[in-house]
């Protein structure tokens, strides 16, 4: 290993983690401490043993004591906590934010119930992904909605810009970014029973996808039924001046058995769960329907349109994509993003976008593009790792069963 | 920035500044990472090892590990011919991890030149150097 490279290490891990974030990323992985953003749990994560490193130009805790296998186990097992502060976070309101939103994503957001959200992508006017979202309605003149840290920026230059046209011609819409939030995700098995010791409402009423305006232990917050790990679990957006109490109150009332978890765990839990990390599994350049989430866009939109790029989706829709997103698992050393992937004969076919080893599972997973045709579980295929080529197949994700907590 | 800071060294063992460590017996070399290596890497989870019989060069790479999140090359503390390697860590490549210094050994290699051991760093200096390394960052 190269002298040095124990830090260029910590740098490829966020390399790997932080495609997010091309533009400028140069200048952020080398940016000091000092020109990091940090959430208000920074300290905290410091003295509870949190590795930091760079990521989105954020100081954020790649792990903490207990190896991102470990981690990942525990995740699954009893739970983990993790501070997402630094994603963007921000309420559109107005009478008509629901029409201005849905030509910006592919989601149908007049069917929302209010107090629901769904997964969605913001479009470009060629149909590919500008970033993925969560988005709620939590009335019809208030969405809320969360961005990835890495494309905050853009997105909000791209909400700006068509919001301006948009009250240009009369429409009723404004916006507020949580900037005095802060996000933490609880996940796993014990994530409901523990939150339900510091609050009142009855969590056995919330289901995946649901959303609240709650108080937890003493804190008005936004609960959301949802995470990025499979498991059941809540993102909670809390008031920045209550979260490290709340973090410490979700620990202690766990006594241990849910932990801090950073970035490096939240990857694999991620990527066992067959989720998109945007920057990596989708780009610009990459459609919702490549990407496999043409379970996302609604009914309606698909017969309608109305959103940038719906022509390109509807075609894809119509005459199927050239290329998609599969699943697999391999032999050998773990995929990584970029690794050619080959049919039996040698012929490039694709290139794996995601790959790692599944601590859970106890074996090579990986997310990648393959030429439509190639693309049914079980097709058998190589992937190149470093030059040599070694054997694997297409397979269903998510790799690890999912736990959302569904009504029946 | 913050590391964990577990440093163990063996006495008599030679270092590179790559990190990898090398037990000398008459004319064979015993390779491997050293413990500062395998604490910043993490879980390892694959470790690919060179093909008995291949020459390697004293700084030159001749393998890698893998961890759960990235690939580190791992580059040859002496020059001479690979006699064995570790086939142990096909099936359990944690022991790089719980045992850098004995179980988690890589390779074996036949020396051609012991003069080339000069280069290397005893421990106290690997140790010294190790500290340096981590205070920058």
């Amino acid at each position: 290993m190269r002298g040095g490279g124990l830090w260029q290490l910590g740098q490829s891990i966020t390399r790997r983690l932080a495609q997010v974030d091309k533009k400028g990323a140069g200048r952020r992985y080398f940016a000091s401490e000092a020109e990091l953003k940090k959430t208000v749990l920074y300290d905290f994560h410091v003295a509870n043993g949190g590795k930091m490193v760079p990521f989105a130009g954020w100081g954020m805790p790649i792990q903490y004591k207990d190896s991102i296998m470990e981690s990942t186990v525990n995740c699954r097992q009893n739970g983990s906590l993790f501070d997402v502060s630094h994603m963007c976070g921000f309420s559109l309101k107005g009478k008509d934010c629901i029409p201005f939103l849905e030509k910006l994503v592919i989601a149908d957001v007049a069917a929302l119930t209010p107090g629901t959200g769904t997964l969605t992508v913001f479009t470009n006017e060629k149909g590919g992904a500008i970033d993925d979202s969560v988005i709620t309605k939590v009335q019809n003149d208030h969405m809320y909605i969360v961005v990835n840290a890495g494309c905050r920026d853009k997105d909000l230059a791209h909400i700006e810009e068509h919001m301006k046209a948009f009250k240009a011609k009369g429409g009723d819409v404004s916006w507020h970014i949580h900037d005095e939030r802060s996000l933490l995700a609880l996940q796993g098995p014990l994530a409901a029973p523990v939150l339900q010791h510091l609050t009142k409402d009855d969590l056995s009423k919330l289901y995946f996808g649901e959303f609240r305006m709650t108080d937890i232990n003493g804190a008005h917050c936004y609960i959301t039924r949802t995470g990025y790990t499979g498991e059941d679990g809540f993102e909670i957006s809390v008031p920045s001046e209550n979260a490290v109490d709340l973090a410490k109150a979700i620990l202690e009332k766990s006594e241990g058995k849910i932990r801090l978890t950073g970035l490096g765990a939240r990857d694999s839990l991620r990527l066992e769960a067959g989720l998109c990390l945007y920057g990596n599994d989708m780009e610009q350049h990459i459609t919702p329907v490549e990407a496999g989430l043409t379970w996302a866009i609604g009914k309606r939109r698909k017969a309608e349109g109305g959103f940038l790029g719906a022509e390109v989706i509807l075609k894809q829709l119509a005459e199927g994509p050239k290329i998609r997103l599969v699943g697999f698992t391999s032999t050998g050393p773990p995929p990584r993003s970029h690794s050619e992937i080959q049919d039996e004969k040698g012929t490039t076919i694709g290139e794996i976008t995601s790959g790692g080893f599944s601590p859970c599972l106890k074996k090579n997973i990986a997310m990648g593009y393959v030429k439509s045709g190639s693309h049914k579980a079980g097709t058998k295929a190589k992937i190149l790792v470093r030059g040599k080529a070694y054997d694997g197949v297409v397979t269903k994700k998510p790799f690890v069963p999912t736990k959302y907590y569904k009504s029946s | 920035m913050h590391f964990l800071n577990s440093l163990a060294v063996v006495k008599d063992f030679k270092y590179a500044e790559s990190h990898e460590w090398v037990k000398v017996d008459g004319k064979t070399a015993t390779v491997g990472i050293t413990d500062h290596a395998q604490d910043h890497l993490g879980d390892v989870v694959y470790v690919e090892l060179p093909e008995v019989g291949a020459a390697v060069n004293q700084g030159s790479g001749f393998g890698a590990v893998e961890s759960v999140k990235a690939t580190s090359d791992i580059y040859s503390p002496v020059s001479g011919d690979v006699v064995e390697v570790n086939e142990d860590l096909n099936n359990s490549p944690g022991l790089v991890n719980s045992s850098p210094y004995e179980k988690g050994w890589i390779m074996k290699v036949e020396i051609k030149d012991d003069s080339e051991l000069t280069n290397l760093k005893n421990s106290d200096e690997y140790a010294k150097f190790c500290e340096e390394e981590d205070a920058k960052h």
